[in-house]
């Protein structure tokens, strides 16, 4: 099977003023479908800069980066949007919903960009949101939900093109320890049940226990790479 | 479809700025609609009232003669006789004629004494020229029979001759050592567009006048009124073949006479009227341009204030392209719409002011489109911009930024 992810001596080298700052200094990392894989590491260590060109919000300076057996390293700008469209999901730490917008509008918004029909659009929405467990929210705007029941939406919002990879930006930052562990819950269930490939970005420990596999970032490159021996249960938690 | 729909939603879910955004643009349309409307319903009564005042009319004076050498000038020819004139009745599109005859002479009513023109005409005069009458009748076809020694004084007469105050009618006057009886005075005119004092006049029949006072069997201007205005020119044609024929005038040799109408005149007035109107019309479209940089001003703040929106779309799939339509169609659909509203007050204003100031009114249906229109561009024009800026925002910098 192709692998999801295949990135090989990846450098991304930002030019601010005169100085030039080395974001990320040869990264090599495979991501193979159904995987659950957490992306640790302190501030500066270079961990949200790959998860942007993971993401293809963002272009190497060198090095290769195959996507589902596609070379997308020197994608143009349009042709990046398509792919973060139709085979990328986002989680945001901020949720990032669309204010005065339903839930389910929210939800329906991907699909508007890749271009599925109006007719299936609020059909797939609803059954999205209701994996996640917010089904009954569907008419409700994000002021009138919690943090938790946000995110929610949000990860129903990154399912709805059946992405062949879901990208998780600090998916808890912004939420309490109760809500951060149902909200990882299902991120979990997701991997395990429906065998989604998750990347998940974050900077605390107990949050990467969700995922199967660990690496870490320090200084712009991986100094450490292997599964997790102390997964959270994800069943046991929910329940 | 779509994405009118999109920036629909998105402009009602800020109404309160979406209706101040749209202000410069309704205040911008609905100026040049009560403007355009104004300045037309005045260009449309000046060009009423000037054709009341006789547009229609068509003047036939004399031609030039020359006389061992010396030319005389219009009018030195005394070619054109009553008779001329009861030809032209005959003439379709003609609806009255009058002869001219003057005189200039002193007058004289008891102990009064005034030198004033005697106009020699027909009963159809007061038509032709849109003259009433003040006071007491006018003469009529057995006075210009009977050569009747009958007299209609205008206004500065009535002053200059009578000053004691009291109706003339029925006073007789003296002109040229023969008595006349006033049996009617004219109402003011004023002065006319030259200058002259119209008032200054007494009216006799042309009969009175040719063998009474001046002796003479040609007339000084034979005055002809077409039925409608847009009948004076084949009237004036019509007359001039007519008179051709009448005076054995040989084809390739000049006329002994001279016809003009006075439509230059409306013609000259209605296009004031039109710069007027044009004038006024660029002021309100300046106004609609102020309308369209504050549709930019606020398309900016709105990209700025929505740069996390747009990194966010992007993330989720959005081209730039369709950003940069998302904005484009936002800014266009705020300012037709407020041209739509402005079109609706343009309306509701002119109709304020057609009946506080009671001034004529009259939109033009085609300056409505036209206004719309405009909007529509300048919404078009000045959201390109920052539709631009939205749509090359970097979406990492975007989703980043606070």
């Amino acid at each position: 099977m192709t692998e999801v992810v295949k990135i090989e001596g990846l450098r991304k080298v930002y030019t601010i003023g005169e100085t030039q700052v080395i974001a990320l200094d040869g990264v090599d990392l495979t991501i193979e479908p159904g995987e659950f894989i957490a992306i640790m590491g302190p501030s500066g260590s270079g961990k949200s800069t790959f998860m942007q060109i993971t993401g293809l919000l963002d272009t190497p300076t060198s090095g290769s980066y195959t996507f589902e057996g596609k070379d997308v390293a020197n994608l143009s700008a349009d042709d990046r949007a398509d792919i973060r469209s139709r085979r990328l999901g986002f989680v945001f730490q901020s949720y990032n919903l669309l204010a005065r917008t339903s839930a389910l509008e929210n939800v329906e918004l991907p699909m508007v960009y890749a271009g599925v029909p109006q007719a299936d659009r609020q059909r797939i929405a609803l059954e999205k949101l209701a994996i996640v467990g917010v089904a009954e929210l569907a008419q409700h705007a994000p002021n009138q939900m919690s943090g938790g029941q946000q995110q929610r939406v949000a990860i129903a919002r990154s399912l709805v093109n059946n992405p062949g990879l879901i990208l998780a930006d600090e998916p808890t930052g912004a939420l309490d320890t109760k809500t951060s562990d149902d909200v990882m819950s299902i991120l979990g269930r997701l991997n395990d049940e429906q065998g989604i490939t998750i990347m998940l970005v974050t900077h605390e420990p107990d949050i990467a226990l969700y995922a199967k596999r660990l690496v870490n970032f320090r200084d712009g490159k991986i100094i450490s790479d292997g599964p997790n021996l102390h997964r959270h249960d994800a069943e046991k938690i929910v329940a | 479809m779509a994405t009118v729909r999109l920036a629909l939603e998105a402009l009602i879910r800020n109404k309160v700025r979406s209706l101040l955004t749209m202000l410069g643009i309704v205040i911008g349309v609905a100026a040049v609609i009560v403007t355009v409307a104004i300045g037309s319903g005045a260009r449309t009564s000046v060009t009423n009232s000037i054709n009341a005042l006789g547009s229609n009319l068509i003047v036939v004076q004399p031609g030039s003669v020359t006389q061992g050498g010396a030319r005389t000038g219009f009018g030195g020819a005394s070619t054109l006789t009553p008779a001329d004139g009861m030809a032209m009745t005959q003439l379709a599109g003609v609806a009255a004629v009058s002869p001219l005859v003057t005189v200039r002479t002193q007058v004289v009513a008891g102990p009064n004494n005034w030198q004033t023109t005697i106009s020699g005409v027909a009963p159809t005069y007061t038509f032709i020229k849109g003259w009433p009458l003040a006071s007491g009748t006018f003469f009529t076809d057995e006075d210009i029979a009977s050569s009747a020694k009958v007299a209609v004084l205008g206004q500065t007469d009535v002053s200059e001759l009578f000053p004691g105050g009291g109706d003339p009618v029925g006073q007789n006057i003296i002109v040229k050592g023969v008595p006349f009886t006033v049996i009617g005075t004219l109402t003011a005119l004023g002065q006319s567009s030259l200058g002259t004092d119209q008032d200054d006049t007494i009216l006799v029949p042309y009969t009175s006048a040719m063998q009474r006072l001046s002796g003479v069997t040609t007339v000084s201007q034979l005055m002809v009124s077409a039925s409608s205005a847009a009948l004076v020119d084949p009237v004036q044609t019509e007359v001039t073949q007519l008179l051709e024929q009448r005076h054995r005038i040989v084809p390739g040799q000049p006329d002994d006479f001279q016809v003009r109408n006075l439509q230059s005149i409306a013609a000259a007035a209605s296009s004031t009227g039109a710069v007027m109107e044009f004038l006024l019309a660029g002021v309100a479209a300046v106004s609609l341009i102020v309308g369209g940089i504050g549709i930019m001003n606020i398309m900016m703040v709105s990209v700025t204030e929505r740069t996390r929106e747009i990194g966010l779309r992007m993330s989720l799939g959005a081209r730039g392209s369709s950003i940069l339509r998302q904005f484009l169609t936002e800014s266009t659909v705020l300012s037709a719409v407020g041209g739509v509203i402005g079109v609706l007050f343009g309306f509701a204003g002119t109709l304020i002011v057609s009946i506080l100031a009671k001034w004529p009114t009259q939109i033009p249906i085609a300056w409505v489109f036209l206004s719309v229109g405009f909007s529509a561009l300048v919404g078009i024009f000045f959201g390109y911009y920052p539709a631009r800026k939205a749509a090359n925002l970097n979406p990492i910098d975007a989703l980043r930024f606070e």
